[in-house]
Order: C-alpha cells, then sequence, then structure tokens
C-alpha cells in the first residue's frame, strides 16, 4: 500500500506577470490522506486547478502522472473521468435543485428512452447518503441545508462519480467545530474505503490530527514533504517550512512616535450574513495617531470581515461590541456615518469594491467627498480638477491625464487612486486591506512611503495583509488574528514570522 | 490638417474611447442624412430635419429620463404607459371635467413623478429588479387608462390647440413650442449630469454600485431619483404627445418604452450603467427620426421597416460596445 497513486512533476504555471508555481512536484501515495499547506498565495489552489484540469494540459509546463500514466486533462470532465474529483471551497450546488438532483447532475441516472428515472435516482442518493453519514431526504431542496451539511452533499456526488483521489479545498474553512470534527471523521472512513484525499487546509491542529502526509508550498514552489504516520510532527514544525519567505522589498525608514490614541474597539463580534456563526468573535484593538499597526491572519480568518464591519457594518449581521474615536463612543451604522466619524477603509479588491473603473481619475478621488466640492448640489469642476491634479502629483499617479479612465491604469496607480480618494476624505484612521496586492516591487515601495508619510502627519493606519515580511517591515504594532479571535498582539521587535505563523494559526481545540 | 489616421489614434486613447459611440451614431447620422439628400431632392429643406424634432419632441423627453435609469444600470419599462395615461388624464379633466389647462398641467406631471418615485422605492427597499418592478407599473398605468375610458378623447382647449398649432418660426423654417420644451429638458438634464453631485452619483451607482457602496453615496436618494425623473418625463413627454395628437387615448405610445430604450442605447449609452450621455440619447433620437423620414420620402417600404432597420442598429451598437467596454478578467 505504499505505491503512488499520483505524481506531479515539475509543473509551472505561469500567468501574465507572475509566475504562480514554479517547478512543483508532489507524490500522493494510495489511501493517504494527503495535507497541502502554506501561506495565502503560495499556490495550493493553482496547483490543485492544475492538477483538476481547470486549467488544461498545455496551459502549464510539467508531468501529471495517475495511476501509473501519464494523463492530459483538457478540462473538469477528463479529470473526472479518470476519478479526480475538486470540491472548491466555495460549494457548486444548485440551491434550489434537491439533494439527489445535485449528486447526479450531469450524470443523471436514465431509464427507458433517455428519460430520468426519478426512482433510482432518489434510491441511489439514498445510498450515497447513507455512507457520508447524512439524515436527509434526497427530494428535499440544498438550499435549506447548511454549510456542513452541504459539504457532504459534494462529498456524496463525489462518491457517485466513483472517485479515487478527492481533492479538497479548506473544507472546514466556513464549518463550525462540530461540523469540522464529523468531516474529519468521514474522511478517515473514506480512507479506509481506499479513497485517497489531498485536502488543502490552513488549520494545522487539524492537519496533524488526520494526515499521513504533508506537503509545504511556498512562493510557489515545493518547499518540502513530511511524514506524518509516525506522529510526533507538531504544528510548529509545519510552520517552519511554512513562513521564511525572503524580503522581496525595501521599506523606507519611518521613525516611529505614536500619539494619542485615536481608534479602539472593544469586544466586537460579527455574525456571518447568512451562515449561524461568529466571523469576529470578540475582537479589541486600538491604534494611536502616527502609528502603523498589523493585523496578521490566514484566509478565513476575519481580516476583511473585522475592517469592513468597522467600516460602516458593510459587512455582517448582528455586530455587537464599542467603538470609540479619540476616546469617544460613537456609532458608525452607515458607510458615510463612517467616514463623517474620520474612518477610511481601502478594500483588498480594488477592481471590483473599491473603484468604478469605467470613471476617469477625477471622478474616483473626488467621489467619496464630493459634498466638499459643492454648493447646493452643484460640483465645482475646476476645484474638482484641480484636487485630481494635486493627488496625481501628490502621490506620483502615473496617468496621462486626470481624465483617463481607471480601468486603463496599471494595479499601483490603481491603487494610489484608491487612496487619493481616501485622503480627501481627511480621515483619522485609515484601514488598508491588502494595500500591495497585485502590485509590482516598484509601485510597493511608493505605497509603503505614502503610508509613512500619512503617519508621520499624525494619521492612523491599520495594515492588514497576507506577507508577514510586509507587516514585519511597516508596523509598529501587530495583532494577529485567528478563526475570529485576536490571538496575539506583537510589538514588532519582538515579532518573527515564526511567532506570527504560530498565533495565527492558533485554534481552540478540536472538539470530539 | 488632420489626417485619417490622425483621428484614429486620437480615438485609440482610453481617455476618448467613451466617446467612440457618439461617434459613430454622428457618423451613422451624417450618413444616412447624406444619403437622403443624395437621393431626394426634397431631403435638403432644412425643414426635413426640424420636422424630425417636431414629430419626435415626446421621444426625446422621455428618452432623456430613460437615459438616466440606464446610467444607474437599472431600466424603465413603464414609461409608455405612464406617456398614454398623462394623455387620458389630461383629455377627460380638460374635456370632460372642464379643468383649466394650468391645472391639469401640474396635475399630469405630479402624477408621472409620483409613479415612479413609488416605482424607485420599490425597487430600492424592497430590491427587486427594475425589470419586473417597471413591468408592473407598466400594466398599472395601462390599465388606469382603460378605467378612464377605451375610446379616443379629442382635446379643443384653447391652450392645447394653441401649443400644437403654433409655430415658431425663423426665416423659413419653424419648430412647434413642443421642441423648445424637448430642448430645454435636454439641456436641463446635461447639467445635471455633468454638474451635480446628483449627476456624479448616478454614473457612479452605475459604474459600480458596490464601491459606491463602499464609498458612501447616497444610493437609496440616487436610485429613487432617477426613477422618479424617468417618471416626470414620461408625463411631461405624454403632455408634448397630447399636444402633438390633440387627443387622449389609451393606445397612444404603445411600445414607446422599447423606442426610448433604443434610442438610448444608440446614443451610446451602455445598458449596464455607468457610461454615456444625454447628448448621445439626442442622436439616438435623431437616428430613429431618420429612419422614419427616409422610408417615407422613399414611400415604396412599408413603414414596418423602421422597426427593422432599428432591430439591427440596436444589435449592431450593442455589438460595438462590448467591443470598446474593459473585459473583466
Amino acid at each position: 500500500m505504499d505505491d503512488a497513486i499520483l505524481e506531479m512533476r515539475g509543473i509551472t504555471k505561469r500567468f501574465p506577470g507572475v509566475t504562480a508555481l514554479e517547478d512543483v512536484s508532489l507524490t500522493v501515495r494510495r489511501g493517504q490522506i494527503h495535507a497541502i499547506c502554506g501561506e495565502n498565495g503560495a499556490g495550493k489552489s493553482t496547483l490543485m486547478k492544475v492538477l483538476s484540469g481547470v486549467y488544461p494540459t498545455g496551459s502549464y509546463d510539467g508531468e501529471i502522472v495517475f495511476e501509473g500514466r501519464p494523463v492530459h486533462f483538457g478540462g473538469i470532465r477528463d479529470s473526472e473521468a479518470v476519478g479526480i474529483v475538486i470540491i472548491h471551497q466555495e460549494l457548486a450546488l444548485v440551491p434550489y435543485l434537491s439533494i439527489a438532483e445535485n449528486i447526479f447532475l450531469g450524470n443523471e441516472r436514465r431509464g427507458r428512452g433517455g428519460f430520468i428515472d426519478w426512482n433510482r435516482t432518489n434510491a441511489d442518493a439514498a445510498g450515497l447518503l447513507a455512507s457520508v453519514g447524512l439524515d436527509e431526504n434526497p427530494v428535499s431542496p440544498v438550499i435549506q441545508l447548511g454549510v456542513g451539511k452541504q459539504q457532504l452533499v459534494e462529498i456524496a456526488k463525489a462518491l457517485s462519480k466513483e472517485v479515487r483521489l478527492l481533492i479538497l479545498d479548506e473544507p472546514t474553512a466556513a464549518l463550525n467545530d462540530v461540523d469540522s470534527a464529523h468531516l474529519l471523521d468521514l474522511l478517515r472512513r473514506l480512507r479506509d474505503r481506499g479513497i485517497t484525499c489531498i485536502m488543502i487546509s490552513h488549520k494545522l491542529n487539524e492537519i496533524t490530527a488526520i494526515a499521513d502526509s504533508t506537503t509545504v508550498i511556498r512562493d510557489g514552489r515545493t518547499v518540502e514533504t513530511i511524514d506524518m504516520r509516525g506522529g510526533g510532527v507538531t504544528q510548529e514544525r509545519i510552520i517552519r517550512g511554512m513562513v521564511g519567505r525572503d524580503l522581496d522589498s525595501f521599506y523606507p525608514d519611518r521613525v516611529s512616535t505614536p500619539g494619542e490614541e485615536v481608534l479602539r474597539i472593544e469586544d466586537w463580534t460579527v455574525w456571518h450574513p447568512v451562515q449561524h456563526r461568529k466571523v469576529v468573535d470578540g475582537a479589541s484593538l486600538t491604534v494611536r495617531a502616527g502609528e502603523v499597526v498589523g493585523i496578521a491572519g490566514l484566509m478565513g480568518a476575519g481580516r476583511t470581515e473585522l475592517a469592513m464591519s468597522v467600516f460602516g457594518r458593510s459587512y455582517g449581521r448582528d455586530v455587537s461590541g464599542r467603538l470609540y474615536m479619540r476616546g469617544r463612543p460613537v456609532k458608525a451604522r452607515t458607510v458615510a456615518e463612517a467616514i463623517g466619524n474620520g474612518i477610511a477603509y481601502a478594500t483588498e479588491d480594488r477592481k471590483r469594491y473599491g473603484l468604478n473603473l469605467i470613471a476617469d481619475v477625477r471622478a474616483n478621488v473626488s467621489a467619496a467627498a464630493l459634498g466638499k466640492l459643492s454648493r447646493a448640489g452643484w460640483v465645482n469642476g475646476n476645484e474638482e480638477i484641480k484636487v485630481a491634479e494635486e493627488s496625481r502629483q501628490d502621490l506620483n499617479i502615473k496617468t496621462p491625464t486626470v481624465m483617463d479612465p481607471v480601468g486603463t491604469l496599471s494595479g499601483g496607480n490603481q491603487q494610489k487612486v484608491v487612496l487619493s480618494k481616501w485622503l480627501f476624505t481627511d480621515p483619522d484612521v485609515l484601514i488598508l486591506d491588502e494595500p500591495t496586492r497585485g502590485i509590482d516591487v516598484g509601485a510597493k515601495f511608493e505605497i509603503y512611503t505614502i503610508i509613512n508619510r500619512l503617519v508621520a502627519q499624525g494619521k492612523a493606519v491599520i495594515v492588514i495583509s497576507s506577507e508577514l515580511p510586509e507587516l514585519l517591515g511597516m508596523c509598529d504594532r501587530i495583532y494577529t488574528l485567528s478563526a475570529g479571535r485576536i490571538t496575539g498582539e506583537l510589538a514588532v521587535d519582538q515579532a518573527t514570522q515564526e511567532t506570527l505563523m504560530a498565533l495565527m494559526t492558533k485554534e481552540k481545540e478540536l472538539a470530539g | 490638417m488632420t489626417t485619417f489616421a490622425d483621428v484614429r489614434s486620437r480615438l485609440a486613447r482610453p481617455q476618448q474611447r467613451r466617446y467612440l459611440p457618439l461617434y459613430a451614431t454622428l457618423a451613422l447620422l451624417a450618413l444616412m442624412y447624406g444619403s437622403g439628400v443624395a437621393q431626394y431632392e426634397a431631403f435638403s429643406d432644412p425643414q426635413v430635419v426640424l420636422n424630425v424634432f417636431i414629430d419626435n419632441g415626446f421621444l426625446l423627453v422621455v428618452a432623456v429620463g430613460m437615459t438616466f435609469v440606464i446610467l444607474t444600470g437599472g431600466i424603465d419599462l413603464s414609461v409608455g404607459a405612464v406617456v398614454a395615461l398623462t394623455t387620458m388624464v389630461s383629455a377627460t379633466l380638460l374635456q370632460e371635467q372642464g379643468w383649466p389647462a394650468f391645472t391639469v398641467l401640474p396635475l399630469v406631471l405630479l402624477i408621472g413623478a409620483t409613479l415612479g418615485f413609488g416605482m424607485g422605492c420599490i425597487i430600492h427597499y424592497f430590491e427587486i429588479q427594475p425589470f419586473i418592478v417597471t413591468l408592473a407599473g407598466m400594466f398599472l398605468a395601462r390599465g388606469l387608462c382603460y378605467t378612464i375610458g377605451t375610446s379616443s378623447i379629442t382635446i379643443d382647449d384653447p391652450f392645447w390647440t394653441r401649443m400644437a398649432q403654433s409655430k415658431v418660426r425663423f426665416g423659413d423654417n419653424f419648430i412647434s413650442p413642443s421642441v423648445i420644451i424637448a430642448l430645454v429638458v435636454v439641456l436641463v438634464a446635461v447639467y445635471v449630469l455633468a454638474f451635480t453631485r446628483l449627476g456624479r452619483n448616478t454614473y457612479a451607482i452605475g459604474g459600480n454600485p458596490r464601491s459606491a457602496h463602499l464609498m458612501g453615496l447616497p444610493i437609496a436618494r440616487t436610485r429613487i431619483a432617477v426613477y422618479t425623473i424617468s417618471g416626470f418625463c414620461s408625463a411631461l413627454g405624454g403632455v408634448l404627445l397630447s399636444f402633438y395628437m390633440l387627443s387622449g387615448n389609451s393606445l397612444h405610445a404603445v411600445g414607446m418604452e422599447l423606442d426610448a430604450i433604443a434610442a438610448v442605447v444608440i446614443g451610446g449609452t451602455l445598458l449596464t450603467g455607468g457610461s454615456g450621455f444625454v447628448l448621445g440619447t439626442v442622436l439616438g433620437v435623431l437616428v430613429l427620426g431618420l429612419i422614419q423620414t427616409l422610408i417615407t420620402f422613399d414611400g415604396r417600404l412599408s413603414s414596418w421597416w423602421t422597426k427593422i432597420v432599428i432591430g439591427a442598429l440596436l444589435f449592431a451598437f450593442i455589438l460595438l460596445q462590448r467591443l470598446i467596454t474593459p473585459r473583466k478578467r
């Protein structure tokens, strides 16, 4: 039972401008649960998309050998035909179809004349549900199930396709503790039935509990594969492989002179908008004037959710907790109120949430504080262009004119437009969510310089980032967030990538 | 002296790209006019163009309102029915109830604006698709017409007949007072969209509603305002139509909502919102009017060919928009 079911050799996948995977190799042994872990953006999901045919043969370099034979996939159908099934983090069920219909979607049980044999469909579905331990009527619609149960339906669907290698991308990210434990149990049972499983996960306690071997990926390369069967492999052992990213940027020097407190939140709790779980749980933090505070956390830790809920409750429901600006309790129930109280939030996804790409630079810069440029509803167009021009020069936005559409600028310059927009609202505290995501090294340095200039002017800045070197290079203090809880607060001179990662993966012990 | 290559490289500049549909419509218009002049001697009379304005003033006003709605990424299917309702309410109040013109006028405008306001509120606060809400509004308004009366009511109110018959002359040519009203509406709309916060918020919401929300823009106020504007414009369009027809009829303006949408799209406004100009809509209305005129001059073709040509043009312009808008990843 120690032969390899899958070998991926020398996989290299490039996107325009970035190399997502560089000569990655992965060997998975038959009948094992194989975990893959790495920081955000390390290339885990890309590797799984290559394996499942989402990126077809030809769009990457390298070789995939499955069951001893080289395979070439043109799409997901091809990989499913040989028994490789991927379950994505965002579940792909059709909400208003029944469980049975979802399980056999595209793979219908047909009777005479090519019509669907509903009796057989529902009976087979009932059998599959029993094998994943889900006690539900196969004809009930999927939308009535919670995420945990939907996950089980996905697995039942995979089983219906005679799966030999099951890939799960962050299967427990959206689950509560009980559902997670249940899912891990199921994976063990499937392993005993001979189904090999690849699991991408951030939750190191789950990995140490369940995985037979673990491959660590960092910056698009395989770092190591650890054999976990003997036991005794600790979470710290895995963390050591995950971190240690090279410092690929320089950070401008800054003299830190924190002033008085600007923003404080206490006991901040946010519920998921539709699911029954807390996304942020009792978080408290403070930021002082002239200070850069970092928030570190892995995907799904609740960083963005925390920031957006503070910013006018633009995320979540039943937000509770206390918010103070300069020591005074304030209510920021809408985005407009938050801006009025001096809070600004620059989103991590500037294209979808941060900018009006088809509008020009001028309109984007002025949009959030147009009131400052208008009288009785009439916008002073000349003043507006002047403001945009000043921003262009101040932040060195490279655009032919301020009348060019923002969608035509590069990522770094788009980010400067986002910053200009928020600076024009004259905030006391700026929350920057992944401010350097997807921009090149030169523009990163410019963004860092701008941040330094802002704190020198006495503004408070919160930086949310997946890149630990960036946080260590830019911040005065760093909070770590794990599963919605603040698990640590470190002054930057006490923090290392290892200590941060340990706090970021710290969780309650698994239930059951 | 600008060469063709100069023009092309200027158009290729991203800054100019949003004007491309506008230029395309303008070129189309010139082409149509040129072919008309080349074929028919009488076509070169300036009055031909002025007649296009006279015959389409009401459509112009309705299409201006529609431009606001489409700029936010919405749609208003109720406009034709609101136009018809306005003609019916005006006719019955003037003829059967004997109300004075200057009471009827503000009342019908208020009715239109209120209908638009109501639909805007439902669209925003209940988060229902504009398509469905305004479809319901269309049935409501059209149904109300028939409860007032099923036959045509002729209007002989002195103010109405004066508006219908008087001509604003300049030289040998003339336009109707309705054209002046329509042009004033166009001017006001141009200014509101370009120079007011309402206008800027309209573009911002249409361009990216999610980013508009995260900037704290007044989304509710803006969305309700655009439907109110569209309702008001429909009612004003209805008044102009009743000047033109001197009658109220439940069957007036059947399908006008689609003509208005066509004019807006041919004028270069993105159906997904966020980009477009009122002046483009004016050109769009002129294109529709000129097709009609050309077919009339030809005399051999059935006037239903207008619809076929409009269909082909719509298709061409939607394709053009696909080509010039930046693709999403």
